[in-house]
C-alpha cells in the first residue's frame, strides 16, 4: 500500500486538500491568536457569558433528551416498516436541515405564539414559551432532530431482524425485544445522533433569534457583542464558545472511532 | 403434539402448497429438502415468525396460527445461531429466563444444567464473538433449551459445522431429543436424516412428496427425485410381465424375482452388487448388458462408474479394481447382476 514516490497526482490532491484545510483552519486560528489570554480569562469571569454558555447547554441537553424519547421510537419504525409513503416521511424528516433556519424560526414563532394553539393552551397555565427556554428549545430541535433521526434510524437498520425474532421466540415480549436487543445493538449510532443533536442545537443561531432574543444564548451573546461593541468583543466570547463547542466535537470523533474499531 | 394442517404461503418466486405434517411427542423428525424450497420458512411459520396465507398449526390440539410469538412453546434455532453479540455466553443463556419468575440460585442451576449438557460450562464467563460455529451453535441449543419449549425446530444445525464437529453435535441432539424433546430439523443432507431422525418427510416444489417412518422412506422411495434425494442410485420404474421379467423406465428389459406377481412397481438395485468387467463374463447372473461408460467419479475409497446400457446405471467399484481393469470414461463395458440382487418396491 506504501507509495515511495508522490505522482502528479497525488500532488494535485495535496495541494487543493491543503489550501480547504487552510480555509478551515486560517479563520479559527486568527481568531485564537487575536485573542490574549488576559481577555479569555476577563471573559470566563464574565457572569453575563457563564450564564448565556450553561444556558445554551442546558437548554440543548434538556431538547435533545426530551425530544429523543420520541425519535428513537420513530427511527425504530421507520428501520423496521415498509410503508407507502415511507420516502415522503423521511424527506420531511431531513426538510429542517434544507431550509433556511431563519425561515425555521418564523415558522417555530407561528407555531408557538400566544395566537396559536398550542401558544393559547400554554398561556392558559401562564406560559410564554416565546422568549422561554421552552421555545429556545424547540426552535433547537426543530433544526438538529434530523441528525439524531437518521442517525437512529441507520444504527437499527444495521441490527439483524433476525435476532429479534429470535429474542421473540425466547419469550421476550416486543417491548422488551427493543430495549435489550435493538436499543443495545444500535446505541453507538443512536449516541453518535444524540451528540450530533446537541452539538447542532448549541450552534443553532437563525432560528432561536427569532424565537426568543432573551434569555440570551451564547450565538446570541456574540452577534449582539458585535453589533454594541464591535469585533474585539464580540471575539474572547467566540473563542470561549468554540473551545466548549470543540469539547463535543472531540467527544463525538471519539466516540465514532470507538465504534469503526468495535465493527472491525 | 405439533400438526401442520394445509399450510400454504407464497413469498416471492416460491411458494409451499398445502403442507400436512404431525409430529407425536419425541419424535425427531427430519424435513428434508434442497436449499431454498421454504424449509426455514416453515418452521418461521410454526415458531409464528411469520404468518401462513391458508392453513392451520396446532399444539397438542389447539390452534397456535394466530398466536403471539413468545406465548408459543416452541423454540427455533437458526442456521446462524443468532447469538446476541452484545451478551456473554451466560447472558444469552439466562435471556429466556428474564421473563419468568425464578430465583437467581434457580436461574443458576438451570444455566449450567444446560450448559453442561451442550459442555460449555468453561465458555460461561467469555465474550460471543471470538468463539467457533460449533461453540456458537451449543450456546444457541443451550439458549433454546433453557426455555424449556416443547418443540425444538433446528434450522440446518450441522450445516456451517466441520466434519469433526459433526459428529460431536450429532450424538448432542441425540442426547436432547432422547431426553424427551420433540424435534424438526430440516436440512439438505440425506446423512443426517438417516443418523438421527425416527420420521422423514421430504420437500419438493414447495410440496410434500413422502413422509413417514425413515427407515420405510429410504428403503420404499416413492418416486426418483426421492430416491436420488436419499442418496439411491439406480432406482427405475418398472413393468412386470409374469415370466420374471421387467421392462425398466420403459426401455430395458431385465430378469428379477416377481414372487408377488405385481405388475407395476419400481426397483432398486444396489451399485455394490453390479459386476462390471471388459468381456462377458460366465457366471449364474442373469442379467448381463453391454454399454458404454459414461463418467467415472473418483470417491474417498472407492469410485462410482456410470455406465450407459440403455438405462443410465450406477456401479460402485474399488479403487484397486479401477486400475487392475483400467476403465476408461467412453470405452464399451460390461455389466452383471443377479435377479435376486434387485429390490422390487410395489
Amino acid at each position: 500500500m506504501y507509495k515511495n514516490k508522490l505522482s502528479n497526482f497525488d500532488i494535485v490532491l495535496l495541494i487543493l486538500g491543503g489550501l480547504i484545510l487552510l480555509f478551515i483552519i486560517s479563520p479559527l486560528l486568527s481568531m485564537f491568536l487575536a485573542t490574549t489570554p488576559l481577555q479569555l480569562f476577563e471573559t470566563t469571569q464574565d457572569q453575563e457569558v457563564i450564564d448565556s454558555i450553561w444556558l445554551t447547554l442546558r437548554v440543548s441537553f434538556l431538547s435533545t433528551i426530551f425530544f429523543a424519547i420520541g425519535a428513537i421510537p420513530l427511527a425504530y419504525f421507520l428501520a423496521r416498516t415498509k410503508f407507502k409513503f415511507k420516502k415522503l416521511v423521511n424527506g420531511i424528516i431531513d426538510l429542517p436541515i434544507v431550509i433556511p433556519h431563519s425561515a425555521a424560526g418564523i415558522a417555530i414563532l407561528g407555531f408557538i405564539s400566544r395566537d396559536s394553539v398550542l401558544g393559547k393552551a400554554a398561556s392558559s397555565v401562564g406560559l410564554n414559551f416565546v422568549g422561554h427556554p421552552v421555545g429556545i428549545a424547540l426552535a433547537m430541535a426543530f433544526v438538529s432532530i434530523p441528525f439524531l433521526i437518521n442517525a437512529a434510524r441507520d444504527g437499527f437498520i444495521n441490527v439483524p431482524v433476525k435476532l429479534e425474532k429470535t429474542a421473540l421466540n425466547l419469550g421476550a415480549s416486543p417491548f422488551r425485544v427493543f430495549l435489550t436487543i435493538s436499543l443495545p445493538l444500535a446505541w453507538k449510532n443512536i449516541l453518535s445522533g444524540l451528540i450530533m443533536m446537541f452539538a447542532r442545537g448549541l450552534s443553532e443561531f437563525g432560528a432561536v433569534v427569532i424565537v426568543a432574543y432573551h434569555p440570551m444564548i451564547t450565538p446570541i451573546l456574540i452577534y449582539e457583542r458585535f453589533g454594541a461593541f464591535g469585533l474585539k468583543y464580540a471575539r474572547p466570547v467566540s473563542v470561549v464558545f468554540i473551545i466548549v463547542c470543540l469539547v463535543f466535537f472531540i467527544l463525538l470523533r471519539t466516540l465514532s472511532k470507538e465504534k469503526e474499531s468495535n465493527n472491525a | 403434539m405439533l400438526k401442520l394442517k394445509d399450510i400454504s404461503i407464497k413469498l416471492g418466486e416460491f411458494r409451499l402448497k398445502n403442507i400436512n405434517l404431525e409430529l407425536n411427542k419425541g419424535d425427531y423428525y427430519v424435513l428434508l429438502g434442497k436449499s431454498g424450497v421454504g424449509k426455514t420458512v416453515l418452521l418461521e411459520i410454526i415458531a409464528g415468525l411469520i404468518k401462513p396465507d391458508s392453513g392451520k398449526v396446532f399444539q397438542n390440539n389447539l390452534d397456535i396460527t394466530r398466536e403471539k410469538i413468545q406465548n408459543r412453546k416452541v423454540g427455533i434455532v437458526f442456521q446462524d445461531y443468532s447469538i446476541f453479540p452484545h451478551l456473554t455466553v451466560k447472558q444469552n443463556i439466562a435471556y429466556p429466563l428474564k421473563r419468568k419468575k425464578i430465583n437467581n440460585s434457580n436461574k443458576d442451576e438451570l444455566i449450567n444444567k444446560y450448559a453442561s449438557l451442550t459442555n460449555i460450562t468453561h465458555l460461561l464467563d467469555r465474550n460471543t464473538q471470538n468463539l467457533s460455529g460449533g461453540e456458537l451453535q451449543r450456546v444457541a441449543l443451550a439458549r433454546m433449551l433453557v426455555s424449556n419449549p416443547n418443540c425444538l425446530l433446528l434450522d440446518e444445525p450441522l450445516a456451517s459445522l466441520d466434519i469433526q464437529l459433526k459428529g460431536g453435535l450429532r450424538n448432542l441432539l441425540r442426547q436432547i431429543n432422547q431426553s424427551g424433546v420433540t424435534i424438526l430439523h430440516v436440512t439438505h443432507d440425506y446423512e443426517e436424516a438417516i443418523a438421527l431422525s425416527n420420521k422423514v418427510a421430504v420437500l419438493h416444489d414447495g410440496e410434500i412428496i413422502q413422509k413417514g417412518l425413515t427407515k420405510e422412506v429410504f428403503r420404499k422411495p416413492a418416486n426418483e427425485f426421492v430416491a436420488n434425494f436419499t442418496g439411491i442410485k439406480n432406482f427405475f420404474i418398472a413393468e412386470f410381465t409374469p415370466i420374471n421379467t421387467a421392462k425398466i423406465n420403459k426401455t430395458l428389459e431385465i430378469n428379477v424375482s416377481n414372487k408377488d406377481e405385481i405388475t407395476k412397481g419400481k426397483i432398486i438395485i444396489r451399485g455394490e452388487e453390479i459386476i462390471i468387467s471388459n468381456e462377458r463374463i460366465e457366471s449364474s447372473a442373469t442379467n448381463n448388458f453391454k454399454g458404454r461408460i459414461k463418467q467415472i467419479i473418483p470417491y474417498l475409497t472407492n469410485h462410482e462408474i456410470i455406465i450407459d446400457i440403455g438405462v443410465d446405471l450406477s456401479v460402485v467399484i474399488s479403487d484397486e479394481s479401477l486400475r487392475k481393469f483400467k476403465f476408461k470414461e467412453n470405452s464399451e463395458a460390461w455389466v452383471s447382476f443377479k435377479s435376486t440382487a434387485i429390490k422390487v418396491i410395489p
